[in-house]
C-alpha cells in the first residue's frame, strides 16, 4: 500500500489540520514563540501570555517520519556531537544546521524564550543549554524534582510553585508584555480537565475484547493534542469528543483495531508495551504487530506527557499552580521504577494482556536504564512473559527490521506456547 | 596508618583501590557495634550529614578494570555506560552486603533509575536519590535544597536511631573543611610540581578518601605531601593538561598512567569531584544545614551535572582552571554513553576554540584495555603542543 493510501480516521485528519495550524502559527512571525518539552510542558500557562508552543521533540519526530532525521543526526555528529548521545538532540541541532525548516516548509523563527520545563529526563537540561548557544535567547527553567520515592513530596510541590511564581511567570510576563491573569489560567485548566476525561475514557476502551483501538501505535495519535500545544483549548475538547464518538462507533459495530492499512482482523495477542516507538520506521514497525494480530492494549508511552488514568489526575482550576506542579511531578518517566513496575503490572492484569513487550531505545536512558529489571519484576507480579526489542527514536541506523521481526515472532510463539502449556514462559532478552 | 615514604603510602592506597571487598570500610564498621555505612555514587552528596550521623560515607565508583561483570550485564543494555552494571555486580555478589544505605546523586537518567533498581532489589536497605537544585537563588532553590538536606538528616536519624545534633553537624563541617583544604593542597602541589606528584599517585590518594574516614584521609594526604617533597624525582619535558569529563565512571588506572607516560602532566582533573565540589570552606557558625545549602548554591564547581544560568558562564570554570593551573591544553575524557559529559563537550570545545586552547577528545570505559591508541593520541597531542605552542 502506498503512502497515499494510508487510511485515516476523521480524528486523525482533524489532528493533522491542528498540527499544521500550529506550525503556521509558529512560523507566521506574528506571535511570540517558546520552545519547550513535552513531558511537563506548561501549555496552559504559555497560552496565558499568547505564546505559541514549539516542541523540539515533536519536530524531531516529524522529521523522522518524513525520513529526514538521519541526515540531520549525521550533520550534528559532523559538528562534534557524539554518536552516543540522545538522537532527539542531534536531530534538532542538525535541523538548525540545515536551515531550520518547519514541516510546513517555512523557516522556524528563533524562539523568544526557551522554557526549560522538563520532567523525567536529565538530558533536556543539556539540550536547552545547547540551543541557547545557538539562539542566544532568554532561558527560563522549571526544575521538577524526580519522584524517587514514588510520591511527590510537599517540598517538591512547593519548589515548583515557587519557581512558577518567582521565575517562570515573571519571565513570561516580560517576554510577552502581558500581565499574568490567574483566572485565564483557571479557564484553560478547566478545558484541559474536560479533554482529559475523554482521553482516559479512550485509554480504557482497550479493556474490551476485541480492543477497538491500539494504545501504542494508535495511541501516538490519540495523545497528540493533549500532550502538545492544545491542552487547555476548545480544539482539544472537540478532538477528544470526536475521537470518543469514533471509538464508540467501532465498539457498537464490534470492530477491532484500525491500522493504516485497514482493519486488523482477528485479535490474537494483547500486549502492554513499555518505551517510545521507533519513529523512522514507524509504519513498518506497526505492521509487524498488526500482521501478526497483535494489539497493544496499554503502553507507557501514552503516559509520557502526563499520567491521567493511574491515579486519576486531572488539572484542577481551583488550585492552578499546585495542579501544574502535580502534573509535572506525575509524568511517567518522572516516577521511580517501582511505580513504573506497578503501573505496567496493573495494566497487564486490568487489560488482560498476554505480556509485556519492551521497546528499548538506544538514545533514551530515561526510559531504557533499568528496563531489564522492570521486565523481570512485571513478570514476577503477573506471571506473564516479557520480551525485549531494541531500536532508536529517530536514528534510522538503529532500526534492524529483521532483528525486530525475529524477536517479535519468537515472542508470539512464546505466548502461544504458554497458552498451550498454561505454565510460565522464559524471558526473551 | 603512619608511613614515611611515598611508596608505602601509594602501596597502601593501591591496596584500598584494588580491594573490591571494601575491607577497610568493613573494619571500620566492625570496630564498634551499631556503626553504619552509607554508600554513595560519584559526583556530589553532602558527606558532612552522614558523618554527623556517626556513619561512614563510602564512595562507590564502580567496579574498575579488574572486575569481571557477569550478572551486571543482564541488568543493562549494551548502550548504557558501565558504571551501573559493575555497581550492580558488586551488590549482587555480596561485596556491598555491609552497606546499610545507598545514595544516588542527581547526575543523569542512568543514575536516577539505578536508585529505582536498588529499591526493587534491596528492599530492606535505605535508598535515597539525592536531588539538588538547578535554581541557585537562596529563596527558591535554596529553600528546596535546605529542606532536602533536612529530609536526608531525618532519614539518617531514623536509620541510625539517634538525633544528629547541630553540634555534630558543625564538627563534621569542620572535618570536611579540613579534608577539602588538604585535597586542594595536594592538587596545588601537583600543579606546581607535577613531576613530584604523578597523577596516578594523586588519584590513588583521592580514591583512598572514598573509603577511609575523612580524618584518616586528611592525615594520609599530609603524610603524602611531606613524603613527596622529600623524593628526588626528575622533571620531564611534559606539557600541562587539564582533564575533564571523567566525573562519574572512572577511567582505568592505566589510562591515567598512559597519559603521563605519553608526555602529558595532568595538572587538573575532575575525577572524584565530590572531594572538590565545594570551592570554599563551609562556615561553622550559624545553621549548618543553611550553610551547606548556601555553599552548594554559591560556591560549587561547574560541571555537566549542573545547569549553567547564562551563556557567558558556560565553560568559565574550565577556562579559569586552565588559567589557574597554567594548562597548555585540555583532554576531554568521557565515559562512553555518558550523556552529561558528551552533551557538554561541544559547548566547552567552542569556548576553548575561541581562546585558541588546544584540546583532544577521547572516550573510555572503566574496563578499557587498549591503551596504545590513547598513548598515540595523547602523545601526538603533547608533541603538537610542545612543537607549536607559542609559550
Amino acid at each position: 500500500m502506498s503512502q497515499q493510501d494510508v487510511i485515516k480516521s476523521r480524528s486523525m485528519l482533524l489532528q493533522k489540520e491542528m498540527i499544521a495550524r500550529n506550525y503556521d502559527k509558529i512560523t507566521s512571525g506574528e506571535v511570540k514563540v517558546s520552545s519547550t518539552f513535552v513531558p511537563g510542558n506548561l501549555n496552559e500557562l504559555l497560552m496565558c501570555f499568547d505564546i505559541a508552543n514549539n516542541l523540539p521533540e515533536i519536530n524531531a519526530i516529524q522529521n523522522a517520519m518524513r525520513k529526514k532525521s538521519g541526515e540531520m543526526i549525521m550533520e550534528a555528529e559532523r559538528s562534534g556531537h557524539s554518536e552516543d548521545v540522545c538522537t532527539y538532540v542531534k536531530a534538532d541541532i542538525g535541523m538548525m544546521a540545515k536551515g531550520n525548516i518547519a514541516p510546513n516548509g517555512k523557516p522556524f523563527p528563533d524562539p523568544d524564550v526557551l522554557l526549560l520545563s522538563y520532567t523525567g529526563c536529565f538530558t533536556f537540561l543539556k539540550w536547552f543549554e545547547l540551543l541557547r548557544e545557538q539562539y542566544k535567547c532568554p532561558t527560563v527553567m522549571l526544575q521538577v524534582p524526580y519522584s524517587a520515592d514514588g510520591q511527590p513530596t510537599k517540598n517538591h510541590r512547593d519548589y515548583i510553585v515557587k519557581q512558577l511564581k518567582e521565575e517562570v511567570i515573571p519571565t513570561l510576563e516580560k517576554i510577552s508584555g502581558i500581565k499574568f491573569d490567574i483566572d485565564r489560567l483557571r479557564e484553560y485548566l478547566r478545558k484541559s480537565a474536560k479533554a482529559e476525561d475523554d482521553l482516559v475514557w479512550m485509554l480504557e476502551q482497550s479493556k474490551r475484547k476485541p480492543s477497538p483501538i491500539d494504545c501504542y501505535f494508535g495511541g501516538v495519535y490519540y495523545m497528540g493534542p493533549i500532550f502538545t500545544a492544545f491542552r487547555g483549548t476548545d480544539e482539544a475538547i472537540t478532538y477528544y469528543q470526536m475521537l470518543r464518538e469514533e471509538i464508540q462507533e467501532r465498539i457498537d459495530k464490534g470492530l477491532g483495531v484500525q491500522t493504516p492499512e485497514g482493519e486488523m482482523g482477528e485479535e490474537k495477542y494483547r500486549l502492554v508495551v513499555e518505551g517510545p516507538p521507533n519513529w523512522t520506521s514507524f509504519r513498518e514497525f506497526w505492521k509487524m504487530f498488526h500482521e501478526a494480530g497483535a494489539v497493544v492494549v496499554a503502553s507507557s508511552y501514552t503516559k509520557v506527557g502526563g499520567v491521567y488514568d493511574y491515579d486519576n489526575f486531572r488539572h484542577d482550576p481551583d488550585h492552578p499552580l499546585e495542579s501544574l506542579a502535580d502534573y509535572c511531578l506525575g509524568v511517567y518517566t518522572n516516577r521511580n521504577l517501582p511505580t513504573r513496575v506497578d503501573m505496567l503490572a496493573r495494566n497487564i492484569k486490568e487489560y488482560e494482556a498476554d505480556g509485556l513487550l519492551i521497546n528499548s531505545i538506544k538514545s533514551c536512558n530515561s526510559f531504557s536504564a533499568g528496563q531489564l529489571v522492570l521486565m523481570r519484576e512485571v513478570e514476577k507480579l503477573t506471571g506473564k512473559p516479557g520480551a525485549f526489542v531494541e531500536t532508536d527514536l529517530v536514528d534510522p541506523r538503529y532500526f534492524s527490521a529483521a532483528n525486530v521481526k525475529n524477536r517479535l515472532e519468537s515472542y508470539f510463539q512464546m505466548i502461544d506456547q504458554k497458552r498451550r502449556a498454561g505454565g510460565s514462559a522464559t524471558t526473551l532478552a | 596508618m603512619s608511613a614515611d615514604s611515598v611508596k608505602e603510602i601509594v602501596d597502601f592506597c593501591q591496596g584500598i583501590f584494588e580491594d573490591l571487598d571494601f575491607t577497610k570500610a568493613r573494619e571500620w564498621k566492625d570496630a564498634e557495634p551499631g556503626r553504619k555505612v552509607i554508600g554513595y555514587m560519584p559526583v556530589y552528596v553532602p558527606r558532612e550529614i552522614i558523618h554527623a550521623a556517626g556513619m561512614l560515607p563510602l564512595g562507590i565508583l564502580g567496579g574498575g578494570a579488574d572486575l569481571e561483570v557477569i550478572h551486571g550485564d543482564a541488568f543493562y543494555q549494551s548502550y548504557i555506560c558501565r558504571i551501573p552494571r559493575s555497581t550492580v555486580e558488586l551488590a549482587i555478589t555480596g561485596k556491598l552486603d555491609f552497606v546499610d544505605g545507598m545514595m544516588f546523586p542527581s547526575i543523569c537518567d542512568v543514575m536516577r533509575n539505578l536508585s529505582g533498581i536498588w529499591q526493587l532489589l534491596f528492599k530492606d536497605k535505605y535508598v535515597r536519590y539525592f536531588d539538588v537544585p538547578q535554581n541557585f537563588k537562596d529563596e527558591v532553590g535554596g529553600v528546596f535544597y535546605a529542606n532536602e538536606l533536612r529530609e536526608l538528616k531525618e532519614g539518617l536519624e531514623k536509620l541510625g536511631g539517634r538525633e544528629i545534633t547541630e553540634e555534630a553537624l558543625r564538627h563534621s563541617v569542620e572535618v570536611y573543611n579540613e579534608n577539602r583544604q588538604w585535597v586542594n593542597k595536594v592538587y596545588d602541589y601537583r600543579s606546581a610540581t607535577p613531576w613530584k606528584a604523578p597523577s596516578v599517585e594523586v588519584y590513588l590518594l583521592m580514591r583512598a578518601g572514598m573509603v577511609l574516614p575523612p580524618e584518616e584521609h586528611t592525615q594520609l594526604m599530609k603524610d603524602y605531601l611531606a613524603a613527596a617533597d622529600r623524593e628526588d624525582r626528575p622533571m620531564r619535558d611534559n606539557c600541562r593538561i587539564a582533564l575533564t569529563g571523567a566525573f562519574c565512571e572512572q577511567p582505568p588506572l592505566n589510562l591515567i598512567k598512559s597519559l603521563e607516560l605519553s608526555g602529558c602532566y595532568i595538572v587538573d582533573d575532575d575525577f572524584m569531584l565530590v572531594t572538590r565540589w565545594l570551592l570554599e570552606d563551609v562556615p561553622t557558625d550559624g545553621d549548618p544545614i543553611e550553610n551547606l545549602s548556601k555553599a552548594f548554591l554559591h560556591h560549587s564547581a561547574e560541571t555537566a551535572a549542573k545547569f549553567e544560568d547564562t551563556v557567558e558562564g558556560k565553560g568559565s570554570y574550565l577556562l579559569e582552571t586552565i588559567r589557574k593551573r597554567r594548562a597548555d591544553g585540555v583532554i576531554f575524557a568521557a565515559p562512553s554513553f555518558c550523556d552529561p559529559a558528551l552533551l557538554d563537550q561541544p559547548m566547552l570545545v567552542s569556548r576553548l576554540e575561541a581562546h585558541k586552547i588546544p584540546y583532544i577528545t577521547m572516550q573510555y570505559a572503566e574496563n578499557s584495555g587498549q591503551m596504545q591508541p590513547i598513548r598515540e593520541q595523547s602523545g601526538t597531542f603533547a608533541d603538537s603542543i610542545k612543537l607549536w605552542s607559542v609559550a
